[in-house]
């Protein structure tokens, strides 16, 4: 096996063949089977130390062969569970019946009502995956959103505290989405405004694209821990780069060709989107890199303009997604000099390298401020004010 | 034996969160509450915002529905600054509409709905060599060898030896599972076969569209640029691609998806008499229809079938819609018992239930986030059954005979489509007229093309400044799940009013002042006697429920509060 030997529990791969790998020898196993069998023997009322139950115990977990995943809905529309779905890398059939078992998650799985709640429980108690979609809403004591009869809170709290690692999908579980744009009535706020003593992994995008959500998973169970991240808690692999320094339409901006409006000479001719509002330069993405749906295409690759949606808060802060983003020079001459202007300024506003995990909930902290619709700075160019709505900045 | 109070929360297979509460005596259901648990408040967020932006807030509403709410949006964006938008444009929507329905079609058959009838763990017993002639009999679809069947049983039964994952905790070997091993087998290949024919399929929208979930719209066309002589626009690859796509659609439908559809019936026929629900219906045209203003009508005109009269289509008047908060947690001026018509709610989030966590909703008068809409009082089903039935109503010949061919095998009459079976089959039925609609309307864009018409954008009312100071707007959509309209108004080119009504909301509303109950409801408990013989494995309430394919995300909405004395726009 070529997994390194610190490497975590890898697909094909018994409990057991994993512990041995890890250096545990067969005895240790079963005497830990023991000893565990004699904490569950008193809880069940047996003998302690049973022997029979041991036995049993070292049964089930050297046979278990895949990480069990607990994949919460919280407040959301489903989307990045589709999303999930759509990948070609780790296609869903794949990862459900071979890299994990996805003991709970309430789109896919056969059971309802008590018997759901049965096996959430289960799983709850043992080692497992946390993924979360949606949001979850602190106002009304959680009535906004429950499942199960309690809240959404309740149920993130509980499965969270026995994970292994937590991953907030999409925009909704890192800090609440279109429905935390202001006016925010339900109180809705991310994963990581919950669980505050834990690393939570950003998966970015409304939704994510789909092999960066799989491509997380699996970069877990191959290397045992999570990939590096960027200041906002999100996979460098995925997110260290905007689409504007990836992007198809990237060589009309340097030469100062734009569309300026849909669908007229220029956008025929396949040019740059800037001018009808493209968020792209702003945005931190994979989209043109490993593009959407099997790598078919993109929104800029496909006529429309970015709506920054990696970008937090990017209902309020994007917003009018048909305005020109404000802080550039319109290209012409020199046009370089600005793009990389502005490249710079938004790495350093955001790729701080390998995550201290500190930072980024001060940063959720920071931006869980008020927010109020399209006045937000675009803290990613700089801005630190209200962006510039001279008149030339209309659409 | 003493009545019983039973809940099932979390219902699963659905989108969004749906609590079932009921009381059943000896067997059967005499008392159902569908309560909807989750409340966004996204047409909220929408006021004061750009008109044009709508749509990709709107769409946030469902994301398994994705796309539908964007189409209403820009819809209803057009219908109020009167923007026509190009022939080309109109085909792409329609082809990205269809595309969209057509894989929420199959994959509510097979991956929310499929469990309730097919039994995974009796999969496992099938004899593979049986289940290839068992396939080879009922459909041309040639990936039916028993080496695949063998293949998608080793599959399964390995994955089970290392934990049963999302099969875990399923009502296997419940008696009312009727299928023999090779069905369950058959359906449970077509089940995975589905899961890849939906992510190869669904790239027409990343094409026309950028992505999906969620793909972009544009107020005044599509954002995709056509020149046939450009790398990077729609070229002659992309439709070629787009070609390959359709096809695979339309066999998937057609050789898989249909057959399935009428196999698994046939071993469930009482269920064309369980789940019966409201005896009005609402369509406003075939699936996948869309329009700026009020419904105008295409393949057939948009109709109201009233208190179980099948054969009379009634024209839709939206003006005999209102709403109503009696059972719902929200609050109005005018108190709870007033309905009232979209654009003149004025209502706001007002949660009155227990604190979670609790026990039960339904001893409280308001269980629900969901709102209770009516036509001229009557509770309302939307959906494929309910397009079905109007097009049948409207004589619509190429519905009735691929209608009148499935009753047939069923042995059913018009009816039964009013039943948890005839919603489910109604969906296949559907897809099957869809897919033959994607050809034509792919053949009419080549035609548009090959003429030199390309254009997928007007720009003439883009800026706001060439738009009336204050205007209003309805469109419509006959999304996967139904009729959904979405209203708009507009003052100084910003949203001063926005509202959605939307499928899941007609369906799964709670009691309306009267105490009448919703769909869901009456399907479950309208006439005492639907099955539930488990209560710990209530496999016969899934099957109701899903047959409506509920959105619950999409079911909760709120009215925008804004200034009174609107008028109503006559149609």
């Amino acid at each position: 096996m070529n997994d390194p030997p610190d490497g975590g529990w890898s697909r094909g791969e018994t409990f057991l063949q994993f512990v041995r790998r890890r250096g545990v020898s067969r005895r240790e196993f079963l005497s830990f089977c023991g000893r565990m069998a004699a904490c569950f023997g008193a809880a069940a009322a047996l003998p302690p130390g049973s022997r029979a139950l041991a036995r049993e115990m070292a049964g089930k977990l050297s046979a278990a062969r895949r990480p069990s995943v607990i994949y919460l809905q919280l407040q959301e529309c489903t989307g990045c569970l589709e999303s999930l779905l759509r990948s070609g890398s780790s296609p869903i059939d794949r990862l459900v019946l071979e890299q994990i078992s996805l003991d709970y998650n309430e789109l896919l799985m056969a059971p309802s009502g008590d018997a759901a709640e049965a096996v959430l429980r289960e799983a709850s108690d043992r080692p497992h995956l946390l993924l979360v979609n949606g949001s979850v809403p602190l106002g009304q004591n959680g009535a906004f959103c429950t499942i199960g009869g309690d809240s959404a809170e309740n149920l993130l709290r509980r499965a969270a505290r026995k994970a292994n690692a937590i991953m907030a999908v999409g925009a909704c579980a890192e800090y609440g989405c279109v429905q935390a744009a202001s006016p925010n009535l339900t109180g809705a706020v991310g994963v990581a405004q919950v669980i505050t003593d834990r690393p939570v992994v950003n998966i970015s995008g409304c939704p994510p694209i789909a092999e960066t959500i799989t491509a997380t998973l699996t970069y877990y169970l191959a290397y045992g821990h999570t990939p590096p991240l960027d200041g906002m808690g999100r996979p460098l692999f995925a997110y260290g780069q905007r689409i504007h320094d990836k992007c198809p339409r990237r060589a009309s901006f340097d030469a100062g060709q734009f569309a300026e409006r849909f669908d007229d000479e220029n956008a025929r001719r396949g040019y740059c989107l800037y001018r009808l509002g493209c968020k792209g330069p702003a945005t931190f993405a994979p989209c043109a890199t490993v593009e959407w749906n099997l790598g078919q295409s993109f929104p800029i690759k496909a006529g429309h303009p970015c709506l920054g949606c990696t970008e937090r808060d990017f209902y309020d802060r994007m917003t009018p997604f048909y305005r020109r983003l404000p802080g550039f020079v319109v290209p012409g001459l020199g046009v370089e000099a600005t793009a990389n202007t502005v490249g710079v300024a938004a790495v350093a506003a955001s790729v701080g390298g390998v995550l201290v995990h500190s930072a980024a909930t001060v940063i959720a902290k920071k931006r869980a401020k008020k927010a109020q619709p399209e006045t937000l700075p675009l803290a990613v160019l700089g801005d630190t004010e209200k962006p510039a709505r001279d008149e030339d900045q209309k659409t | 034996m003493a009545k019983e109070r039973i809940v099932i929360d979390p219902i699963t297979r659905i989108e969004g969160h749906l609590r079932i509460e009921l009381e059943a005596d000896g067997g059967r259901i005499g008392n159902a509450w569908a309560c909807a648990t989750q409340f966004r408040g996204i047409e909220r967020v929408l006021q004061g915002r750009d008109p044009r932006d709508a749509w990709a807030f709107a769409q946030r509403i469902c994301g398994v529905c994705t796309g539908v709410h964007a189409i209403a949006s820009v819809r209803t964006v057009e219908d109020a600054i009167k923007c026509k938008i190009p022939p080309c444009a109109e085909l792409i929507r329609s082809l990205v509409s269809g595309m969209a329905t057509l894989q929420d079609h199959v994959m509510h058959f097979y991956h929310l709905h499929a469990l309730d009838w097919v039994d995974v763990m009796s999969a496992l017993k099938a004899d593979p060599a049986a289940t290839s002639r068992l396939a080879a009999s009922l459909s041309p679809w040639p990936n039916n060898s028993a080496t695949w069947y063998r293949e998608v049983q080793k599959r399964v039964a390995d994955s089970a030896g290392g934990g049963l994952g999302i099969f875990a905790g399923g009502y296997w070997g419940h008696p009312a599972y009727r299928l023999p091993p090779e069905a369950n087998l058959m359906a449970l290949a077509h089940y995975l076969e589905a899961l890849s024919w939906q992510r190869e399929v669904i790239r027409l929208h990343t094409i026309f569209a950028g992505k999906n979930p969620h793909p972009n719209y544009l107020v005044g066309g599509m954002a995709c640029s056509i020149n046939l002589d450009n790398q990077i626009a729609i070229n002659q690859v992309r439709l070629d691609e787009i070609a390959g796509m359709i096809d695979q659609a339309r066999r998937f439908v057609l050789e898989v998806y249909y057959p399935d559809m009428l196999a698994i019936a046939s071993f469930y026929p009482e269920y064309a008499a369980i789940g019966v629900s409201s005896p009005t219906l609402i369509a406003t045209g075939e699936s996948a229809y869309s329009c700026s203003g009020a419904p105008a009508g295409g393949v057939f005109p948009a109709g109201v079938l009233l208190d179980g009269n099948y054969g009379a289509a009634h024209p839709f008047e939206h003006k005999r819609i209102a709403e109503f908060i009696s059972s719902a947690w929200y609050s109005q001026p005018e108190g709870d018992r007033q309905g009232l018509h979209p654009w003149q709610g004025r209502t706001e989030p007002h949660y009155t239930g227990p604190t979670p966590p609790f026990k039960e909703l339904s001893d409280h008068p308001k269980y629900t986030w969901c709102k209770a809409p009516r036509y001229d009082g009557r509770a309302v089903q939307v959906g494929p059954n309910a397009r079905i039935l109007l097009a049948l109503a409207q004589g619509h010949a190429e519905t009735a005979q691929l209608a009148g061919e499935g009753l047939g095998k069923l042995k059913a009459g018009v009816e039964a489509l009013n039943s948890t079976l005839g919603r489910t089959y109604c969906r296949a039925l559907e897809s099957v007229l869809l897919a033959r609609r994607m050809d034509q309307w792919f053949a009419q864009l080549n035609d548009r093309i090959r003429s030199g018409d390309v254009a997928t954008f007007n720009p003439e009312l883009w800026e706001p400044a060439n738009w009336p100071r204050q205007a209003q707007g309805m469109g419509f959509m006959e999304a996967a799940r139904g009729t959904l309209s979405h209203w708009v108004e507009i003052e100084n080119g910003r949203i001063s009013r926005y509202q959605a009504v939307v499928p899941s909301t007609w369906n799964s509303s709670g009691r309306d002042p009267g105490g009448q109950m919703g769909p869901f409801e009456q399907a479950l408990a309208g006439d005492g006697t639907h099955p539930l013989s488990d209560p710990k494995r209530p496999i016969e309430v899934l099957r109701t429920i899903h047959s409506f394919d509920p959105c619950e995300s999409c079911a909760v909405h709120m009215v925008v509060p804004g200034g009174g004395g609107v008028e109503v726009k006559v149609q």
